[in-house]
């Protein structure tokens, strides 16, 4: 489809770069090309772009805060940079060629010690992919603010560190650790009730009242009434309804609920779980957000390449970087290490451009909507748009690509003696394989389902935390108890948590913690 | 599109992310530090500052789910052989390989100890704290090194990151002043007259020209010129640097075997780290003595033999002689660390108190001696062995001389030894308290 349009450019152009070396001219220049590729032939819309060229040390330190560029200062982050700089020092982990970062404009680092190619490649992924996929996918819509991101964490820096000065940097760092430990039970994944207004709130009441009067008849009066005893209890009930109860947001809960906690704390409870929601559709959306971002790489480079914008050498530099990122190692092989996300990513995404433009039978039997449809671009910009990894995988794993990658499916059941090999690629286990792979990318599904259930607020105010355990997998229990043992300080008594199979009700598991004097 | 370039920035961002940690594993940290100066060479210590510690004061721990427990679905690629239904024997736990997808993570979490590297400077800091040298009261104003600038008031010129916004605004504002430069709200007002007269107006003409006039002097005034310019000045300034010498005395005769003299010079090490920790010029001077005294350097000091008998004050009065040429008790701050294994004529002893007394320990900051003695210990059957030298300073000790004394027969024994000399008393009494 760009044959035509390239032909009279194409012959006039220059490479934009020769050899390894990079000045900001040539960046400038490879931004713009690529700029061009991606808004007329990928059609792409992005936030604008910032390029931030950074040294390995700062590297480190992004890697250090998360990758974000202004961050609240805590020990944890002190023990990651360590981590990162005793293995990247002896030679044991390479460091990422980019970090780029959901904000508005976005901003994308890259390494100083990156060649011509790889930059034109990192500014392809990052500057372009990801940032399409930023500004465009639902999840990031929905639950992250690229505009206000950055003022946030600048405010959220001021404030750790003004309430270090006021109350000392032990009481703000057991606070943090507190709050980290219960991060990961930090977000709503479901957007909230909105609370009712008070003029609604009458609204409703006036309204019920006159469907009252309108279906009064006195004949109801004479029917016998239920006995009192086994009404449920009203009490307990608009308890749970005042607390929001069941929660499982648990920073949420203790932020509005714990009742001991003063006004910074709480504040402080919010930063983190802010930043916890902020992240929160990264992780729902890993394989897409990679293989979006793979997916334009490789067609912006294929172009550049096809226009003579990059030589030869530059793109075999290119496809060796490119098939090293999309390698997926079988499972019985050497360095198997899960699934790689820019691996499946990139395969769906090119099975799905193959589905939309040359369909097999099978592909038309399968996936009707898209297939044959003609347009590649338009299909993949509207699934970028409105999926997220579980769905996505759920709706577009394709026949043909279970079969390349010959997948398995291998149940682990602890009252059998043996695995069991519950499904392969097969007509039979298709759809079975398909719908258990794309529950492994359900966040909601790998994480634990930990809910706080219940206040004791005429008894010792115990605070009741049930974790349904799925499939009877219970917790870790070392970290169980520190985490419980975080969650009874921040809310001042004590708290049980109770892990509960969802089928049988069954309780399997049971921890105390007593909650400790340290903040209060 | 920009483009940021980053690298300029200073570094060290997550350096406050650094101190909290240290704070935080200080104490296992310190003890990992120590553990390691026991087993490494002295002349090493700090240069690969790997430490580890118990993970349990830096565990992050979160609520995940444990592997081994319940029903766990694998989907794995690369099938080769297997079909539906086929049965897999169970992996050994703990194993890589099938049936194992989040192995990695728990690898990483049955580690129970955190491994980082510690630069040399916060290796020492923490090999090196509560120590504290005695009297750092002199301090020699003649040798000056300059260090670093400070703000001196205001100067003309300068880079534009200096420009001192307020005060340039401040003159700016005056000149405006003086000069009568018509404000905005002047020429505002005037316009707004202007355009309510109307045209017929006689007044009109001299509005007109008096509007004139005032564009003119705001333009012939300029709001900022580069007269009220002013950069903040910086000028460097001289800093006194506290200096001191260290003296390292040591009997070589026949009698101080390689054994004794590894723990002399480990001794010293420790001596030389410690004081360069705390001064800027540390100046080392080697004597070593049979019965008769010399200044050598550092290689013969350690490295030669000698053979004859041992007469310390010889030593002494080398010392004596040095300190008169070459270091002025007045502009240096003096050290002296003497090792020897014992050995003394004993016509000596007398010489040698008198010496120390009269001339040495007042001209000191301290004076330590080290009896150096057998890997073996003290021998036993001996209640306690004094050696000469031992008594002859004792006596000097007990009539209210300034010197330290240890026994060390041990190279694990040098560490705590050099501690106690140095232990800052004050810290002592806080951890006593």
């Amino acid at each position: 489809m760009t044959a035509l349009k390239d032909a009279p450019i194409a012959g006039a152009r220059q490479p934009l770069f020769t050899g390894n070396d990079w000045d900001f001219d040539t960046i400038k220049r490879i931004h713009d090309a690529c700029e061009r590729i991606a808004g007329e032939e990928l059609g792409l819309s992005w936030y604008p772009n910032q390029i931030e060229i950074i040294t390995a040390e700062q590297m480190l330190d992004a890697y250090a805060s998360i990758g974000m560029p202004l961050f609240y200062k805590h020990w944890s982050f002190g023990k990651h940079f360590a981590q990162h700089e005793s293995s990247y020092r002896r030679g044991m982990m390479g460091l990422a060629y980019e970090i780029v970062i959901n904000s508005n404009p976005c901003i994308s680092y890259v390494m100083e010690e990156n060649t011509a190619t790889m930059q034109t490649l990192v500014i392809a992924h990052a500057a372009f992919g990801h940032n399409h996929f930023f500004k465009n996918n639902y999840l990031f819509k929905q639950w992250t603010d690229a505009d206000g991101i950055l003022d946030y964490l600048d405010f959220a820096k001021g404030f750790i560190t003004r309430c270090e000065e006021r109350y000392g940097h032990a009481a703000v760092e057991s606070v943090l650790d507190a709050a980290h430990a219960l991060m990961n039970q930090g977000v709503h994944r479901y957007p909230r009730k909105k609370r009712p207004d008070l003029a609604s709130e009458q609204r409703r009441e006036r309204e019920r009242a006159e469907h009252g009067e309108r279906v009064y008849d006195d004949l109801w009066r004479t029917l016998p009434q239920k006995i009192a005893g086994a009404r449920p209890d009203v009490a307990a009930e608009r308890r749970r309804a005042l607390l929001e109860l069941p929660q499982e947001n648990l920073l949420y809960f203790l932020e509005k609920a714990a009742p001991r906690l003063r006004p910074w704390q709480r504040e402080i409870l919010r930063i983190v779980r802010l930043v916890a929601q902020y992240f929160y559709p990264q992780r729902q959306t890993k394989v897409m957000n990679e293989g979006c971002a793979t997916y334009c790489h490789y067609r912006i480079m294929n172009s550049l390449s096809q226009k003579g914008l990059i030589g030869e050498a530059a793109y075999l530099e290119f496809l060796t970087s490119h098939t090293n990122v999309v390698r997926q190692p079988n499972y019985d092989e050497r360095g198997y290490n899960g699934h790689n996300p820019y691996a499946i990513g990139f395969a769906m995404m090119q099975d799905i451009a193959r589905i939309v433009e040359q369909p097999t039978d099978e592909d038309r039997a399968w996936f009707p909507d898209i297939a044959g449809t003609g347009d590649a671009m338009a299909t993949l910009r509207d699934i970028w748009a409105n999926y997220r990894d579980e769905s996505f995988i759920a709706q577009f794993l394709s026949p043909k690509l279970m079969r390349e990658m010959r997948l398995f499916h291998v149940v682990d059941d602890p009252d059998e003696a043996e695995l069991r090999v519950e499904a392969i690629h097969d007509e039979r286990g298709y759809r079975k394989m398909r719908r258990s792979f794309a529950r492994q990318y359900d966040v909601a599904w790998l994480d634990p389902d930990i809910e706080v259930m219940d206040v004791d607020l005429e008894g010792d105010r115990r605070l009741i935390v049930h974790h349904r355990a799925l499939n009877r997998i219970t917790l870790e229990r070392d970290d169980a108890k520190r985490v419980l043992q975080h969650l009874a300080d921040l809310w001042g008594y004590d708290a049980v948590l109770k892990e509960v199979d969802p089928a049988t009700d069954e309780i399997l598991a049971e921890h105390h913690a007593s909650a400790r004097s340290i903040f209060f | 599109m920009h483009i940021v370039d980053r690298r300029l920035n200073p570094g060290g961002k997550s350096l406050p992310n650094r101190q909290r940690f240290l704070r935080r594993v200080k104490d296992m940290a310190q003890r990992a530090v120590r553990e390691s100066a026991r087993e490494k060479d002295i002349k090493d210590l700090g240069k690969d500052g790997r430490v580890s510690v118990p993970l349990d004061g830096v565990r992050e721990p979160r609520f995940s789910r444990q592997a081994g427990t319940g029903l766990h679905d694998h989907i794995l690629p690369g099938n080769k052989t297997y079909v539906e239904g086929d049965r897999i024997e169970r992996p050994p736990s703990g194993g890589s390989g099938r049936g194992s997808g989040e192995g990695g993570e728990g690898q990483e979490n049955s580690e129970d100890a955190f491994r980082f590297v510690l630069t040399r400077d916060e290796f020492l800091e923490l090999f090196l704290e509560d120590l504290e040298l005695p009297d750092l009261a002199k301090r020699r104003l003649s040798v000056v090194e300059t260090e670093g600038l400070r703000r001196a008031g205001y100067t003309v010129s300068g880079s534009p990151a200096n420009l001192a916004l307020t005060r340039t605004l401040r003159n700016s504002m005056s000149r405006r002043i003086a000069l009568k430069r018509p404000k905005p709200d002047e020429v505002a007002a005037l316009e707004a007259r202007i355009a309510e007269t109307p045209s017929s107006h006689p007044d009109l003409p001299d509005l007109l020209l008096a509007l004139a006039a005032l564009r003119e002097r705001t333009k012939r005034i300029p709001y900022v010129d580069p007269i009220d310019l002013r950069y903040r000045r910086f000028e460097p300034y001289p800093r006194p640097v506290a200096q001191a010498v260290m003296f390292c005395l040591m009997d070589v005769s026949g009698s101080m075997t390689e054994h004794m003299k590894d723990l002399a010079k480990r001794f010293y090490i420790l001596l030389h780290i410690f004081l360069t920790r705390r001064y800027r010029h540390v100046e080392i001077v080697f004597i070593r003595h049979t019965d008769k005294a010399t200044e050598v350097d550092e290689e013969t000091f350690f490295g030669s033999r000698e053979t004859g008998g041992t007469l310390v004050s010889s030593a002494l009065v080398e010392m004596k002689r040095v300190i008169t040429e070459r270091y002025n008790p007045d502009d240096w701050n003096i050290y002296a660390a003497q090792a020897s294994d014992g050995d003394n004529v004993s016509s000596d002893g007398p010489t040698a108190t008198e010496l120390l007394r009269a001339h040495i320990l007042p001209a000191c900051q301290h004076f330590a001696y080290l009896e150096v003695g057998d890997e073996s210990g003290p021998r036993a059957g001996f209640v306690e062995h004094r050696t000469t030298l031992w008594r002859t300073y004792e006596g000097l000790a007990k009539s209210g001389g300034a010197i330290a004394m240890r026994k060390v027969n041990h190279r694990r024994d040098i560490y705590p030894v050099f501690r106690e000399l140095f232990g800052r008393k004050d810290a002592n009494a806080e951890a006593e308290a």
